[in-house]
């Protein structure tokens, strides 16, 4: 065991996977000598050779569909998208290309790509950088989504995306990258894409949510304890396809429910949870399941991140609400 | 006060870069030869199966067309016309080489190893026409103009670190060569010096928008320029020319010399698809005469009777042939099973999420009452 930030813990999964599997290659926009802007892949090119670990030209959309053609000749790309607002440039090759390749080949042709992004606020990043849009992603058929909170389950969901043969975007928020360590394994393990996790356990209200608001959810239900609710918090860790059984389980146990994400009210994931639980655990409800999100403006100019992204106030703000109902 | 001295000369700097795309031709529109040196090296079997494939591909087009309006075919862009780019420039392929076709390039993977009555199913819109049988190496015609040229880069570099000996070979329209992924499919092909082989089809017209309208550029093979990868300007209604130019193009690639972008100049007789577009409304019939006096299989229908390997006898064999296989074809295409939502359903993921598992459940359920 050693103590690892999520970054160390991300680049140890890639080590992991290039030394498994000759077919692995990574690359992307400096991610080879100069080992990643956040040093994701550092020291990987060096240990591997360019032929394994390599630089592109600076074309998101080109990456994609480079991805797709190394894929038809058997290797297993884990490509990186230097910023998640950068997607927009390559919409076509992931959501219209790999995501229908199984499907399109009637199951003769597959895409195990692994597309590995930065995202998220609260490190006051310029214009486009720390926009949240995992929601475009969860909405194509043919992806999954990833989503991790903590180091150990940023390596063990990353092996899992790699060894998976269909695309998954493997999204990594900036501000948990250092924001603390954890005890990771050194051999190798896995985590289950499409598993929730209860990261606390409570009986009177559920918050179901994911990437840093996990542990902005986590300090509210801390806060809420000292009022005498007993909170219980769910990390998706897997935004597409949703874990709606660990979610129904836990509603039906709490029968009260919020959805916290740091994205805007009309992206994200959240009204698909919503909609997840009043379909299948309604008569279990006592409240209605409210959302904590992000105003529906644009990402905010850097100055105004901390009135803007939600936090644990707002997050207990909700929980009351729903708890007084 | 000395007048200023002009330090750029643009007109200049214009016509050297247009200056060195010529127009390779080695058939003249009567069939002669006008260029010897570039002559193929190909048998006259290989004459003879160029031709065969050439009027084979001709049926096709006419039968499609009348299929379509039968309504026995589905989606359907006229070939009619461009026999020379598309079948002489695969016929200098190898089976190994692997085809990224745009919508209109169907015929292409027919001759790579597409049974017909897939293509036909791929026109009607069934999953099985999509199903490359083993060791037919190509993708499904591609829909999104552009996408194929990011793919060739990228199954060319995967052949480059394979050490295989073989190419990655795309199509595109003049209208395409605008798209943002026509120029990074290039671009990144010529960074890695991967063995691909970029084929632009200019056949005058991107529905009805006329090749002037896409670029100032004067050629569309002086966009290679852009990249630094040599660009060539090929009559593409010449099969000899075509053929000489892919050939030399491959071996390039093969031998590590990177890509190569080819500008062939053809033109379709037909509507852009089969979907209500009608050219009249933006062509005229002199124009359309025009290049009917270019036809591919006129002009190598002339060389090979005057070679003394071709006669009216061998081309009513093919013609009857190709009719008699395009009826099978559509008969086996008739009696595939229809597709379900369980199909569509089991063919997303190699282990299907809960969403889905919980979806197949609900449409079995439907599917067996």
């Amino acid at each position: 065991m050693a103590q690892m930030t999520m970054i160390q813990a991300i680049t140890d999964a890639l080590r992991t996977e290039l030394r498994n599997d000759e077919n692995v290659l990574v690359f992307g926009e400096d991610i080879g000598v100069n080992g990643g802007v956040f040093r994701a892949t550092e020291g990987l090119q060096k240990e591997f050779g360019e032929d394994r670990v390599f630089d592109t030209p600076l074309a998101e959309s080109g990456i994609g569909g480079l991805s797709i053609g190394l894929a038809t000749q058997g290797f297993r790309p884990v490509p990186e998208i230097q910023f998640f607002g950068f997607i927009y440039e390559v919409m076509d090759s992931v959501n219209g290309q790999m995501a229908r390749w199984r499907y399109r080949s009637g199951n003769t042709k597959h895409a195990p790509i692994t597309i590995r992004s930065p995202f998220g606020g609260g490190v006051h990043t310029p214009e486009l950088h720390g926009d949240s849009l995992e929601g475009l992603m969860a909405q194509q058929p043919g992806l999954k989504v990833v989503i991790p909170s903590t180091p150990y389950e940023a390596k063990g969901l990353l092996i899992s995306a790699i060894r998976d043969n269909d695309p998954v975007i493997f999204l990594e928020h900036m501000k948990l990258y250092r924001s603390f360590r954890q005890e990771v394994p050194e051999e190798e393990y896995t985590i289950p894409l499409g598993e929730a996790d209860i990261k606390r356990e409570g009986t009177d209200l559920t918050i179901v949510t994911y990437g840093a608001m996990v542990h902005e959810s986590l300090k509210a239900a801390e806060e809420l304890e000292k009022e005498g609710h007993s909170v219980e918090v769910i990390d998706l860790r897997t935004i597409s396809p949703i874990d709606v059984d660990t979610i129904i389980a836990s509603v039906e146990k709490t029968n009260r429910a919020i959805v916290v994400q740091e994205a805007q009210k009309q992206a994200g994931v959240a009204a698909n949870v919503v909609s997840e639980i009043t379909e299948r655990a309604i008569l279990s409800l006592e409240a209605p399941v409210l959302r904590v999100t992000a105003p529906d403006t644009v990402f905010p100019f850097s100055q105004a991140e901390a009135v803007w992204l939600p936090n644990y106030k707002d997050i207990k703000e909700t929980a009351k609400k729903v708890l007084d109902f | 006060m000395a007048s200023k001295k002009a330090q750029f000369d643009a007109e200049k700097t214009l016509e050297k870069i247009e200056s060195q795309f010529e127009m390779v031709q080695v058939l003249n529109e009567k069939g002669e030869v006008v260029n010897n040196d570039l002559m193929p090296e190909l048998s006259d079997e290989q004459l003879v199966e160029l031709m065969r494939r050439m009027v084979y591909t001709r049926i096709l087009d006419q039968r499609s067309i009348s299929l379509n309006r039968q309504g026995r075919l589905g989606f359907y862009a006229p070939t009619a016309g461009q026999e020379a780019s598309q079948i002489a420039s695969h016929f200098a392929l190898e089976k190994d080489d692997y085809v990224l076709p745009g919508y209109r390039d169907v015929p292409q993977i027919i001759w790579h190893g597409l049974p017909l009555y897939k293509a036909f199913l791929f026109s009607r819109g069934h999953f099985v026409g999509n199903q490359m049988p083993e060791g037919v190496n190509a993708t499904s015609p591609q829909i999104i103009i552009g996408a194929q040229y990011v793919q060739a880069a990228g199954v060319a570099l995967g052949m480059k670190k394979r050490n295989k000996k073989s190419v990655a070979v795309t199509y595109t329209g003049d209208g395409g060569t605008s798209q943002g992924d026509f120029y990074e499919g290039i671009n990144f092909a010529g960074a890695y010096g991967a063995p691909a082989i970029f084929i632009v089809q200019n056949n005058q017209y991107a529905i009805s928008t006329p090749r002037e309208v896409q670029t100032a550029a004067k050629t569309l093979a002086q966009k290679a320029v852009a990249v630094g990868i040599p660009g060539v300007l090929v009559d593409g209604m010449d099969p000899l020319a075509v053929y000489s130019v892919v050939k030399e193009a491959r071996e390039r690639a093969v031998t590590g010399g990177g890509p190569t972008l080819i500008e062939a100049v053809c033109y379709r007789y037909g509507p852009h698809t089969m979907a209500g577009d009608d050219p009249t409304r933006y062509r005229t019939s002199d124009t359309d005469s025009e290049w009917e006096k270019k036809d591919p299989l006129v002009r190598f229908r002339n060389y090979l009777v005057e070679k003394g390997v071709w006669d009216e006898e061998q081309e009513n064999k093919v013609i009857d042939q190709a009719k008699e296989e395009i009826k099978e074809a559509i008969k086996k295409a008739d009696e595939t099973p229809k597709q379900k939502v369980t199909d569509l359903i089991s063919n997303m993921f190699e282990e299907l999420p809960r969403n889905l598992e919980e979806q197949y459940e609900i449409y079995k359920e439907k599917e067996s009452k």
